[in-house]
């Protein structure tokens, strides 16, 4: 017994202005169909888009279906122009690209940055380039991830986010690589034993941080947007789900402890601080909403630090 | 970024409309108030301080040895307005207020305290003199309209003097900054140089440099938000 096709007559509104943008009969189920669809400015591509129930209330996706969300027949939306969008992807080649180059212009010590004498010549500490490396392979770890592993759930966020971002990034790389790269470099107090140390968390750390980025990929089948608790997998690296919601923020955190703990480099803590702030926010916000969506969310987790944040 | 008119919030507790702003509550009102008073105060203090010097020595030089105590607790006083606007009893942003009250406490600390030889510029007393008058009308303000009886004069003084007093603050403030840098630059006052074991250096020089440029787009948006609050107040006939 095939289902009969409804059709649903869709009306949508400014959000602000509440005037008739447009109105479409003859809607099939999907919501993405209407995000194609023709409307009053071009400009308005369908990542602009943000399509609600309620003027106030939260996006609907793409994914919606007309048929489960609380409207008869005709549904009446509202819209709302997210402003011009750049897609994750972008953002994020770019705003690590930048930290990879400029940390190397300074490693190199290319003209007009250093007193003349020293353009060009190397650093006389071994420790400074293997700062070099870590943090170069720290980056281009970010980039592939970026184009081989990473799955999106929203395709873009707003145009503005890249300048901020690549202010953030470009601005601390410029600042730290300016004192690690200096003629006048400090290497650290307790020289060999502390490098060694720095250089094994550092590199625990990143591959902790790698293996938690694969766990989550595989959580999510290609083109799914579906969510599900992420859970301790044979990979031992992985074992931290047991006690941390969002571990690759606490990997990400040790890195930067093992890099700062590397250089002995004041500018390189602030830069872990300023991080651990940002990334604490986020773990926070992160936890929050897998309690509120999953009823059997392990108790024992904290967002980021095991017991204590 | 005056009070919020509390006692005409009309809208009813149990109303639906959910963006309406309540002020704040009976107690916190009493003590604002009270804290307007007493900066009110303060500030007529280092006024009425002001003129009794430049009485006695017959000159307007080196006046403020006369206010410096005062002056450095009243304007570090302030900073409780950071807290008020955090926890909401005062309906102004965090971040402007903390950049206000910051960039005054920084002048007064940071350039005037620690850098001796500027207290005897005349450019000390200029903007001295324009942050008294500002605060004292200011401050007075901010306490009738909490007690909900804003005399017009206080509210026409507040929008007219602010023409006069905002650019006479302002140089005077970029001068003493002007003047400090020579002196600054010989101490090496709150610098750090390289090499040492942290691997970082502070240039205060350069750093006050930025700050006397920084005073160009800073200062020109405060110079334009002013008085668009003011054709504001205008067209929603608040009257406090």
């Amino acid at each position: 017994m095939s289902t009969a096709v409804v059709f649903f007559e869709v009306e949508i509104l400014d959000a602000k202005t509440k005037e008739k943008l447009c109105f479409l009969d003859k809607v099939r189920n999907k919501l993405q169909r209407i995000l194609y669809l023709p409307v009053p400015d071009p400009q308005w591509y369908p990542a602009r888009q943000s399509i609600r129930l309620d003027p106030k209330g939260k996006s609907l996706k793409d994914e919606d279906v007309l048929q489960h969300l609380p409207v008869g027949t005709t549904a009446t939306f509202y819209f709302r122009d997210l402003g011009a969008q750049i897609s994750w992807v972008t953002v994020f080649l770019t705003e690590y690209t930048g930290p990879l180059v400029i940390y190397l212009l300074f490693y190199f010590r290319v003209p007009f940055i250093y007193a003349p004498k020293y353009d060009f010549t190397t650093s006389k500490h071994w420790v400074v380039h293997l700062a070099c490396m870590c943090h170069s392979f720290h980056y281009m770890k970010r980039l592939l991830e970026t184009l081989f592993v990473h799955r999106f759930s929203h395709g873009t966020m707003p145009l503005r986010n890249i300048f901020k971002n690549c202010t953030y990034y470009w601005g601390f790389a410029a600042w730290m690589a300016y004192y690690i790269n200096h003629p006048l470099y400090t290497p650290p107090i307790y020289g060999e034993q502390q490098i060694r140390l720095a250089l094994i968390l550092f590199l625990f750390c990143q591959i902790g941080n790698f293996s938690i980025h694969i766990a989550l990929r595989n959580l999510r089948p290609p083109g799914s947007k579906t969510r599900k608790i992420p859970y301790p997998t044979k990979n031992p690296f992985t074992w931290i789900f047991l006690l941390v919601s969002c571990p690759n923020y606490t990997y990400e955190l040790g890195s930067w402890l093992g890099f700062t703990l590397m250089t002995q480099c004041l500018p390189v803590a602030f830069f872990t601080l300023v991080g651990f702030i940002q990334m604490t926010v986020w773990a926070k916000g992160k936890h929050r909403s897998y309690l509120k969506e999953f009823r059997d969310y392990p108790p024992l987790r904290s967002p980021i630090i095991p017991f204590i944040l | 970024m005056s009070a919020a008119a509390q006692g005409t919030s009309k809208a009813a507790h149990g109303d639906v409309a959910p963006k309406k702003k309540k002020g704040p509550g009976a107690l916190a009102t009493a003590y604002l108030v009270i804290y307007n008073v007493v900066m009110t105060a303060g500030w007529l203090v280092i006024a009425v301080g002001l003129v009794r010097a430049y009485v006695a020595r017959g000159s307007y030089h080196g006046l403020y040895y006369s206010i410096e105590k005062p002056l450095k607790f009243f304007q570090t006083g302030a900073l409780l307005e950071i807290l008020h606007c955090a926890v909401g009893i005062v309906p102004s942003s965090v971040v402007l207020t903390g950049f206000q009250v910051l960039s005054r406490v920084f002048l007064t600390w940071a350039v005037t305290h620690s850098v001796r030889e500027v207290q005897s510029e005349d450019s000390v007393l200029l903007f001295v003199t324009a942050w008294t008058v500002t605060e004292i009308i200011r401050y007075s303000f901010y306490t009738f309209s909490l007690l909900n009886h804003l005399p017009y004069l206080i509210k026409w003084a507040r929008y007219t003097f602010f023409i006069l007093l905002y650019p006479m603050g302002v140089t005077g403030e970029l001068l003493t900054i002007y003047a400090a840098l020579p002196y600054v630059q010989k101490t090496g006052l709150y610098s750090v140089t390289l090499p040492n074991k942290y691997n970082f250096s502070f240039d205060y020089y350069t750093f006050l440099i930025l700050i006397m440029i920084s005073y160009i787009p800073r200062k020109s948006i405060g110079r334009l938000h002013f008085p668009l609050q003011k054709s504001a107040i205008r067209k929603t006939g608040y009257t406090g």
